[in-house]
């Protein structure tokens, strides 16, 4: 048995792992179900960096979205850079995109069009959003957009000059921004825009990067990075923190509506965010729904009844692979070490 | 011959060091880091000419030998080609809605030209699928490689388990059960993944930053007194 397993073929492992992700792929995509996430301090950091950006100045926070990965790491990027946009817009912050990848722009187009097309039609491309596309320079493009920023971007993608895009007044350099966002692949990315940005300008800067990358940024934080997601967990986390938060927020916002206290509210729209399936119930026998609007009511049960929308579920979505894939690496290398020690008892090879 | 190929990239090499070096400290001479950062970023966009052209000369080289694995050169040399005349030729853009009689006002990147297709139907998938398969590779290398032969490989290997069970939902399946506000609630295996990685990975790579920051140092102000001049392909 233990030689058999030693002389194991690689593709019985190539199988298993292809089983192991493949499979939860398959049943989550029929299901829906995802797996409970519960926020590290990290992910709530930056959560909450998004959330107050911009508070200090008085003003609509101004967040400089760099999306700096391409297609290879975008199934571990892309769900937190879908958050990040989500729970932008949906604060009302003004977002400004570029990339220092050559393939960048296109994951910018990608998040634009999943999360403002589709969920936020009514923002206004120049006044609420704006993307400045892909620079050459690596660092070098950091370092002059600190002392001006009409140097580097003359137009945006569509080829507008910056002076003619309303959200561009007042933008001369990095220092006019509130909070940096950046989702980072490798180089250029994460170190270069702490270094040369968000230390030298102080200016608050929170970061989701690849697995591979993160334990190298994990020194920048809390200093120089405020918030930090790390691989496809982080990005789960994030992004049950997002739609949480919006559902809070839609709860909350259908009880103040519905003519019930903002003190009132605050605490039952939670309870609601974490368990919707007692609005129902809530509605129809609470002493405190009675004195509400049924439109109001109306808009509780669609609340808890909707679904999100696929999109904003991807990180969470692409946990359930990663468990089995990961349980089935502990597996073969206990496995592994049975082979190991069995061969060197009986005198075989080590 | 001297002045050309050894003293005025010196020359320009030391100008510009000092010139980013002072700016960094003194705000008056901002403008002039801002002016060498322009100078890169322009140079920066040739490289990617220069890059080209090197490409196309290595891999011309190996067709025109037929040296081994020259079939290869042949693809990678077709798709460039064939990616740069769908870019710059902006073949089957749609005219920008700001300009619809301007046949090739959009965007080359924009859906439905010929590189937008290249980019989502070749380029997406076989980057995706190149990092997709590092999974197989590395559960093959975990079998047969991550073996408990000493203190520190079994050092390694209860972080790996720690990392690998605590950044999923096996952690909480297999320590859910520890209260988290307890006095034990730090053994739960997600709240380890975070100890390990927020206490021993950041001091271990702190000293490994620093130490490179010096070599860094160290290096650039070799590279900048001229006493490095090994960039410059001399060989001394």
């Amino acid at each position: 048995m233990i030689n058999l397993l030693s002389n194991l073929d690689r593709r019985w492992i190539f199988l298993a792992m292809g089983l192991c992700v493949g499979i939860p792929i398959l049943v989550i995509g029929i299901t829906g179900k995802t797996l409970p996430e519960t926020p590290t301090p990290l992910a709530e950091a930056f959560f909450n960096e998004v959330d107050v950006a911009g508070e200090s100045k008085g003003r609509r926070g101004h967040l400089l979205m760099a999306f700096d990965y391409d297609p290879a790491s975008a199934g571990e990027l892309s769900p937190m850079a879908i958050s990040a946009v989500h729970q932008a817009a949906q604060r009302g912050h003004r977002m400004y995109f570029i990339s220092l990848w050559p393939v960048g722009p296109r994951m910018i187009d990608e998040s634009i069009s999943k999360v403002i097309d589709r969920h936020y039609p009514d923002l206004v491309y120049g006044e609420d959003y704006v993307n400045l596309g892909f620079k050459a320079g690596n660092e070098q493009v950091i370092k002059v957009m600190g002392v001006d920023l009409t140097t580097e971007f003359r137009t945006d993608t569509k080829g507008t000059p910056l002076a003619e895009i309303p959200m561009m007044k007042g933008i001369t350099s990095l220092e006019d921004f509130d909070l940096i966002v950046e989702v980072s692949a490798g180089y250029p990315g994460t170190k270069e825009w702490v270094l040369y940005a968000a230390t030298q300008y102080e200016i608050p800067m929170v970061s989701g990067m690849t697995g591979v990358q993160a334990p190298l940024m994990y020194p920048y934080y809390p200093g120089q990075l405020k918030g930090l997601l790390g691989a496809i967990k982080g990005a789960a986390e994030y992004e049950s923190l997002v739609n949480d938060w919006i559902l809070d927020d839609g709860f909350r916002t259908a009880l103040i509506e519905g003519g019930m206290s903002e003190e009132d509210a605050g605490p039952l729209a939670e309870e609601f965010a974490r368990d919707p399936g007692q609005v129902s119930t809530w509605v129809e026998g609470a002493q405190a729904a009675a004195d509400l609007t049924p439109e109001s009511k109306a808009k509780l049960i669609d609340l808890a009844t909707g679904t999100i929308p696929g999109e904003f579920l991807e990180g969470q979505r692409r946990m359930g692979p990663q468990l089995f894939a990961h349980l089935l690496m502990v597996l073969l290398i206990i496995l592994g070490n049975v082979i190991f020690f069995a061969q060197r008892r009986s005198g075989g090879r080590s | 011959m001297q002045v050309l190929t050894r003293s005025i990239p010196l020359l320009i090499t030391g100008l510009a060091g000092l010139v980013m070096i002072l700016s960094a400290f003194f705000p008056y001479t901002s403008d002039w880091g801002k002016t060498a950062g322009q100078f890169f970023n322009i140079l920066a966009a040739f490289a990617f000419v220069l890059g080209g052209g090197n490409l196309l000369k290595i891999h011309l080289k190996k067709v025109s030998d037929q040296s081994e694995g020259w079939g290869y050169s042949g693809v990678i040399l077709v798709c460039f080609i064939a990616t740069l005349v769908v870019g710059l030729g902006k073949i089957g853009v749609y005219p920008s809605a700001d300009h619809p009689n301007v046949r090739l006002s959009g965007e080359t990147q924009g859906t439905g030209s010929a590189f937008w297709w290249a980019y989502e139907y070749v380029f997406k998938p076989l980057t995706a699928t190149m990092f997709s398969m590092l999974a197989f590779y590395v559960a093959s290398a975990a079998f047969r490689a991550f073996r408990a032969k000493n203190f520190e490989a079994i050092l390694l290997l209860g972080t790996a388990f720690i990392i690998l069970l605590g950044r999923t939902f096996a952690g909480v399946l297999v320590t859910g059960w520890i209260d988290p506000e307890g006095p034990f609630g730090g053994l739960r295996l997600e709240e380890l993944s975070v100890y390990v990685m927020q206490v021993f990975n950041t001091a271990g790579n702190r000293a490994i930053m620093i130490g490179i920051a010096l070599g860094i140092a160290s290096t650039s102000l070799k590279i900048l007194l001229g006493i490095d001049r090994s960039f410059l392909g001399s060989g001394d």
